[in-house]
């Protein structure tokens, strides 16, 4: 049930007016119902394996709540009787019987994980492997339909059970409260990644019927169909006829591509978020922001830190860290301070542990090796940014030009180009020809085709540009608005109500004028639907 | 504490550790800041900070990560 679709909409109306008529105490209940129908549309399947994931991180947060409680217990109760090494021991015992549950868990969920979607990935590659040995042999592909979401809530699920292992928050002991957590519609299929210890409250809370609650999630709502209906599906138009034909559209048009399909992923990505973080409010629920204008980011670490935001804290809270400070990682650092000198032998496991990050984030995004080199590319230049560092401080204290306008908006636009190349990966999703068609802006002088009239062949016409433009715009200057604060609260406490009705009124009539639907347009699936 | 503020002035000669009171929360200290920091520790406190105390309320301050620096070197 895609949000752009009637039935979406459809169902939305009939959840949101049951939601605030039964009782309160029937509001979480109706949530984990109302979820699990969403989530039948995406196929019958799919319930089986969100059931698997959640009665498996149930019962293993249980345990581990459990022996944790055992623990204390017992440490109260000989209190003053054993002696500080015999503490030591027991608790170490009883964490490394909590860390073999864990770790059971974590095998479940990534395992699923794992054999979806990377299965098929797996056997292309061994094949690859067969035949450059000439052999004859090679592996079938299984047939194995990947569970919309997948990625997300499995995810999400993992973080639930590291936060009970390291003691951040009890675990849930009602059954269908994790379920709902781990289900929640509005962010079940792209995100944003929730930890239990932000959403499990305002989910389970009792609400009493707000307008201005409803409201606000609506308008959020509206604004994020604005980005994808008028903007996202109308680029995708233009995106697909460059790529789809590389052979014709390269030189300038890869440029376009490029930063037609950056617009386009923006519009798309948050669009969606914005509709899940409208949806959820409507209920009552506070979802995390997921992005905090990305393309205003004047280096790649800034952009890493305000674009997927709950993903990327997710990598680095479970994997960044805790590799880095493992055992290992440990024993690597003090073998190259010894081998390679203070200064370089202190990088090399935090440049590994960088890698290890990346290629892990490339992989999430998609089973293929365009995923995986994007990755590592990221991870590359993230440390090359790292290594100018010294040299970009010793550059600013000599030339302060770094607080100037001007140099301000070279770096933010050195930071869009720079993503949105790396993002070519996705475009082509080759990686061979992605280099190829990259080498070709450089190659191919056909600039003409800026000016003689080509771009109206690209399968949108002059009105569509002038659409997009008007829309971009209107973009920036939101973006701009929206940095002393919520633009939302702004009109709110600044504008009278009327105003406020009519600007977004306007705002419907616009999704529905110029929105990208009818002949021509295919009203399509959010990209991040499918990682 | 006058070693651990050394490491951290290594990391950002800039910043006036002594008094600085969020660091994670200004973003003084990125992730990048955090995995040298915690492997510098190991290396000179050889105490080891594992990933469930790596959390910004024990990395705000130089205070706060001494408090953290001295509570696991009790407990070892």
């Amino acid at each position: 049930m895609s949000f752009t679709s009637y039935l979406f909409i459809g169902f939305l109306l009939i959840l949101l007016t049951a939601f605030y008529l039964l009782p309160k105490r029937c509001q979480w209940p109706l949530l984990l119902v109302g979820s699990y129908v969403f989530y039948y549309f995406a196929g019958k399947y799919c319930l089986l394996y969100i059931i698997a994931t959640t009665i498996a991180a149930y019962f293993i947060g249980r345990w581990m709540q459990w022996n944790r409680d055992r623990e204390q217990a017992y440490l109260h109760e000989n209190k003053g009787v054993i002696d500080k090494e015999t503490k030591k021991t027991y608790k170490a015992k009883m964490k490394s019987r909590r860390r073999a549950m864990l770790t059971l868990g974590l095998l479940f969920c990534l395992g699923i994980l794992a054999v979806v979607k990377y299965t098929n990935f797996t056997i292309s590659n061994i094949n690859v492997l067969l035949k450059a040995f000439s052999s004859e042999a090679h592996l079938s592909f299984l047939s194995i339909a990947m569970p919309l979401g997948l990625s997300f809530y499995t995810f999400q699920t993992v973080s639930y059970l590291i936060d009970v292992y390291r003691d951040k928050h009890p675990c849930e002991k009602n059954i269908a409260k994790l379920a709902l957590f781990v289900s929640f519609f509005p962010q079940l299929i792209q995100g944003p990644i929730s930890r239990y210890s932000d959403l499990g409250e305002s989910l389970f809370s009792r609400k009493a019927f707000s307008l201005s609650t409803v409201e606000r999630g609506l308008e959020r709502v509206l604004w994020g169909y604005f980005k994808k209906l008028v903007i996202a599906d109308r680029m995708l138009i233009a995106v697909k006829t460059l790529i789809g034909a590389p052979q014709t559209y390269t030189g300038v048009y890869v440029f376009l591509g490029m930063l037609f399909y950056a617009l386009e992923l923006y519009a798309d990505f948050t669009g969606g978020i914005d509709i899940t973080i409208g949806v959820a409010e409507m209920f009552g629920v506070k979802v995390k922001e997921n992005f905090i204008r990305p393309y205003f980011s004047k280096s790649i670490k800034e952009y890493w830190r305000r674009w997927h935001i709950t993903m990327g804290t997710w990598f680095t809270d479970y994997i960044f860290y805790p590799i880095s400070v493992s055992g290992p990682f440990l024993k690597l650092s003090k073998w190259s301070r010894n081998h390679l000198g203070e200064k370089i032998g202190k990088r090399v496991p935090v440049y590994l542990a960088t890698l290890v990050v990346w290629f892990a984030t490339g992989i999430w995004h998609g089973a293929s090796w365009n995923f995986i080199v994007w990755g590592l590319l990221n991870a590359v230049v993230i440390m090359i940014s790292q290594e100018l560092e010294p040299l970009y401080r010793k550059f600013h204290t000599r030339f302060p030009v770094d607080e100037k306008v001007p140099y301000k908006v070279f770096a933010v636009i050195r930071t869009v180009l720079l993503m949105s190349s790396l993002r070519m990966l996705d475009c082509y999703r080759d990686v061979p020809l992605t280099f190829k068609m990259f080498g070709t802006m450089f190659t191919t002088g056909n600039w003409g085709a800026l000016t003689d009239g080509s771009l109206l062949k690209l399968g949108i016409t002059l009105s569509d540009y002038i659409i997009l433009g008007v829309g971009t715009l209107i973009l920036f200057l939101v973006s701009m608005y929206g940095r002393k604060g919520s633009v939302r609260d702004r009109i709110r406490t600044k504008a009278p109500a009327a105003l406020r009705y009519a600007v977004f009124f306007m705002l419907f009539v616009i999704i529905l004028v110029f929105g990208a639907y009818g002949h021509g347009f295919d009203m399509s699936q959010f990209i991040y639907n499918q990682f | 504490m006058d070693e651990l503020i050394e490491i951290l002035q290594d990391l950002h000669p800039e910043v006036n550790f002594a008094e600085e009171e969020h660091l994670i929360d200004k973003k003084i200290l990125d992730s990048f800041d955090i995995v040298s920091l915690v492997s510098e520790i190991a290396e000179r406190f050889d105490v080891v900070i594992s990933a469930e105390y790596m959390i910004p309320e024990n990395f705000n301050s130089a205070k706060s990560l001494y408090a953290l620096v001295e509570r696991l070197e009790d407990e070892e």
